[in-house]
């Protein structure tokens, strides 16, 4: 597991992307509350982090911070956050099933995407997930490198063109299972 | 070649910006591909790239059939296209029905190659192109320069005055600014469109799927937002299994960006929720559009093994000094050049194929292994077939096509050329031909050809013999480098044979596209140099090595003269270069180096074609090490010199360029002498020196040896 991640977090932050790691569940939501502790307001997709933990309180931590996802909430916050199902090492890519919407409205729409990762849900490469992760299954499959980025005015590399300007990846040790 | 073209031509090649942004890309492009293919066998990738789509290929009808069903059964629509016009009006009635004022669009070169977006503007619709390339030149009411790159003939000013004019007063040049201005502007456009419209990167048969890779993320947001989601898909872009996405997925990043991943892929399957719970309402269109056609045509249908990643344009010589406004229509640069005859008419690509140089780079990078310049041939020979072939260029073949009367001009014309001639070189021509002499010197023909040189060459008694075909240059302007041949194989015991009968290797009439004079030299030289019974027919160039190897067979083939293979194969089974040969000769110890001198540095230029044809790179690196010189690499080692054969008679406006470039990285190794295998290359590169004045040398690599073997 030490050695995937690893390789992930050099393929990841080599295209950008923020990668950070914890133990547990209680380390990472500091570091989260941390970040939404700038103005700005938070969207939160429902996932298997937030299970069992009392989201009234952490909207008490982090006042901005919301689990309506709609469109036009989503279009009007500085962060989104919401979790991945897989990872692939080789080429830092996150991997998610992203057939329900909210998953892709707070993955696009706002400037700053947090990708919550179970450590071991980092595969070594990308048939490896294509092979947990199938059409069959979903609708949507969505594989994420890096933030968006684009090099059409003069090749010059600029950073959050249409998508989220930063992905700050958080990988948690003791999370399981995927997104739902 | 029309003077308009030509004229555009000349405008691109004095347009600084974009030759200087071009250039700085094709440097940058090589380093960044190679980084992203490490510890990836490209080969490996690129053959099951082959395998998957030359299956498609094979199979188009019954994989849309499967994916119609499949993505069907998923909730879309699928529309299957014969034309553009059934594009066309399937997207505006559709529109129309659903009361659709705006659409955003992620971007699609098929919806580029049918001008969609004209269509839905006349119809009342407002369409907003949201890849920031595309939006810039949408707003610059032009057409994509560079098919991964839309704008990257644009400089950041000229981006921020279309800015200015087109959305608002005032954008200044600073390109973070200028992205998040059109982040901004287009934010309000996906948020308010009614329709989206993508293109398909790959369309999987089994499971009906969409893979749309972007980097932008524009891609994302118009399959998220608006209700209604229509993708256009050439019907190429299908493949059976969704395992074979794999290889496409390993290679068009790499091949395309130097990436190992594009920032964003998304796999569609079938309706997916919109915003507010329904389903969305999803059409794909599958646009053939003279695919299936192509698909039937023996030679081309290896051209649907295109996966766009456009590296063919990035690696060519003539692109990045052009770019794809001259060099394409709707799809740019080689492939381009073959796409436009296809998807638009042949006689479109008229102009744009004569820019290729036929140096083969784009070949050896292409992911779909697609034989590029040999399709490019192709189109030319039908264009001949077509249309004729011009006056002059029939006029000079009919020279070629009579050995007696061209050897007859070429020796009347040592006589002729003196008033020009001085120290070996033409220095300047009068009138139109002075274009030729303006960026490199001509060599002057010998006064005694090597045909005549041989006959006084007294060689020792061997128990083997060659044949050698000396080709056009090495007859008639390099004779000496004939004479080194000789002395090469003479050391090894070899008597090398000097067939009479032999005449032009027919490359440049092949690279006009008259393969009927072409077949008729291929005829002339099998039988003189079949003549003599020997173990190898030996050639120092190039060029004339692949005609007699390769050329000559695929000329027959191409004309259906089916019995004239066996003997061609039979000249082939024979046919080594000089380099190639040499090396064999000193593995064997027949040829040993005279040992213990220090002869200084030289650098190694690959020719083309035996770069890439002959694949022969390090003999001659071996050979140049052992005889004493130490090599000191060039940058762009095997980039072609802009010699091209006749191309630099034709285009020398385009060949200058080159040369100058490939001039250039010689003199930055400073080291005093070139080599290379190929007549033609030291005529170009030699000729350029004697111009520009820098002390190097430049010699044929057989007479770098000759004095050096025991």
């Amino acid at each position: 597991m030490d050695a995937l991640f690893e390789t992930f977090k050099t393929r990841a932050e080599a295209v950008s992307a923020e990668v950070h790691r914890f133990p547990g569940r209680p380390e990472a939501l500091a570091f989260i509350l941390g970040l939404l502790r700038e103005p700005g307001g938070a969207l939160w997709a429902d996932c298997g982090f937030l299970e069992g933990l009392d989201r009234n309180e952490l909207v008490a931590q982090a006042p901005g911070l919301s689990f309506q996802v709609t469109r036009e909430a989503a279009a009007a916050v500085r962060v989104g956050i919401s979790q991945m199902d897989w990872a692939v090492a080789a080429t830092g890519t996150l991997v998610q099933d992203a057939a329900k919407v909210e998953l892709r409205l707070v993955s696009t729409l706002p400037a700053i995407h947090i990708a919550l990762l179970g450590t071991a849900r980092i595969l070594a490469d990308l048939p490896g997930a294509l092979q947990r992760l199938h059409p069959d299954q979903t609708g949507c499959i969505s594989l994420i490198t890096g933030p968006s980025r684009t090099a059409d005015i003069e090749r010059v590399l600029t950073i959050g063109v249409h998508g989220p300007e930063r992905l700050i990846i958080v990988a948690v040790d003791e999370l399981q299972g995927s997104a739902a | 070649m029309k003077s308009a073209f030509r004229e555009s031509v000349n405008v691109a090649l004095n347009n600084a910006n974009l030759t200087g942004a071009l250039g700085r890309f094709s440097e940058a492009y090589r380093v960044g591909r190679a980084k992203a293919y490490e510890g990836i066998d490209f080969e490996a990738v690129r053959e099951r790239i082959v395998a998957v789509k030359s299956h498609a290929a094979s199979h188009l009808d019954e994989l849309a059939e499967a994916f119609k069903a499949r993505a069907e059964a998923r909730g879309a629509v699928v529309f299957r296209a014969s034309g553009p016009a059934q594009v066309k009006d399937y997207i505006l009635e559709l529109a129309k029905a659903r009361g659709v004022k705006r659409i955003v669009k992620s971007k699609s070169m098929a919806s580029e190659e049918i001008h969609l977006n004209k269509h839905l503007e006349a119809g009342g619709i407002e369409v907003a192109e949201t890849d920031l390339g595309e939006w810039i030149i949408q707003l610059a009411h032009q057409t994509p320069s560079h098919m991964v790159m839309p704008a990257i003939h644009m400089t950041k000013e000229e981006v921020a005055e279309v800015f200015s004019s087109e959305v608002e007063a005032g954008q200044t040049p600073d390109i973070p600014r200028l992205v998040k201005f059109a982040r901004g502007k287009l934010r309000g456009k996906f948020l308010q469109a009614d329709l989206g419209i993508t293109g398909a990167n790959i369309a999987v048969a089994e499971t009906g799927s969409l893979v749309i890779v972007t980097n932008e993320g524009n891609a994302r947001l118009v399959t998220t937002l608006p209700k209604i989601h229509v993708a256009i898909v050439g019907i190429e872009k299908l493949v059976a299994g969704f395992e074979d996405i794999q290889p496409i997925l390993t290679a068009l990043p790499r091949s395309a960006t130097g990436q190992l991943l594009t920032s964003y892929v998304s796999i569609l399957t079938g309706q997916t929720p919109n915003t507010d719970g329904s389903p969305k309402e999803l059409h794909i269109i599958l646009m053939d559009n003279q695919r299936t056609a192509m698909a039937q045509d023996p030679k081309f249908k290896q051209a649907l093994q295109c996966i766009r990643c456009a590296s063919c344009l990035n690696v060519c010589p003539v692109y990045r000094l052009v770019g794809g406004h001259v060099f394409g229509k709707t799809y740019t640069g080689g492939i381009g050049t073959i796409l436009t005859a296809w998807f638009d008419e042949l006689k479109k690509s008229e102009d744009i194929q004569s820019l290729c140089i036929q140096c083969g780079g784009c070949k050896t990078v292409c992911p779909g292994k697609i034989d590029i310049p040999e399709l490019i041939l192709e189109l030319r020979r039908r264009l001949a077939v077509e249309q004729g072939q011009p006056l002059v260029q029939k006029a000079a073949f009919a020279v070629v096509n009579n050995r007696r009367v061209f050897h007859a001009m070429l020796r009347a014309a040592s006589v002729a050329q003196k008033p020009f001639a001085r120290g070996g070189f033409i220095r300047h021509l009068p009138l139109f031909l002075s274009d030729l002499t303006e960026f490199r010197s001509l060599p002057a023909i010998a006064a005694v050809p090597f045909r005549d040189r041989i006959k006084s060459i007294r060689q020792p008694a061997c128990r083997e013999k060659a044949v050698f075909y000396s080709g056009c240059l090495i007859d008639f302007s390099y004779p000496e480098m004939g004479e080194a041949v000789v002395t090469v194989l003479n050391k090894a015991g070899i008597e090398v044979v000097y067939p009479e009968r032999q005449t032009c290797c027919g490359a440049p009439a092949r690279y006009s596209g008259a393969y009927e004079v072409a077949a008729s030299n291929a005829q002339d030289n099998i039988e003189a140099l079949l003549e003599t019974d020997a173990q190898y027919v030996v050639s120092a160039c190039p060029t004339c090595t692949v005609a007699l190897k390769q050329d000559f067979i695929a000329t027959f083939e191409s004309l259906g003269m089916t019995g004239r293979i066996p003997e061609a194969r039979k000249l082939a089974a024979k046919a080594v270069d000089f380099s190639t040969l040499v090396k064999q000769l000193v593995d064997q110890g027949r040829l040993t180096f005279k040992q213990g001198q220090d002869l200084g540095r030289f650098t190694y230029h690959d020719s083309c074609h035996l770069k890439r044809t002959l694949e022969a790179t390090e003999a001659p690196r071996e050979l140049m090490a052992k005889a004493g010189y130490q090599l000191a690499e060039m940058t762009e080692c095997d980039m072609c010199c802009g010699m091209g054969g006749s191309y630099s008679l034709k285009l020398p406006e385009i060949s200058a360029p080159i040369l100058e470039r490939k001039l250039g990285n010689i003199k930055a190794t400073r080291a005093p002498l070139a080599v290379m295998d190929c007549p033609g290359c030291v005529m170009q590169i030699r000729g350029g020196f004697d111009k520009d004045g820098a002390a190097v040398k430049v010699e044929h690599t057989a007479q770098r040896l000759a004095d050096r073997l025991e």
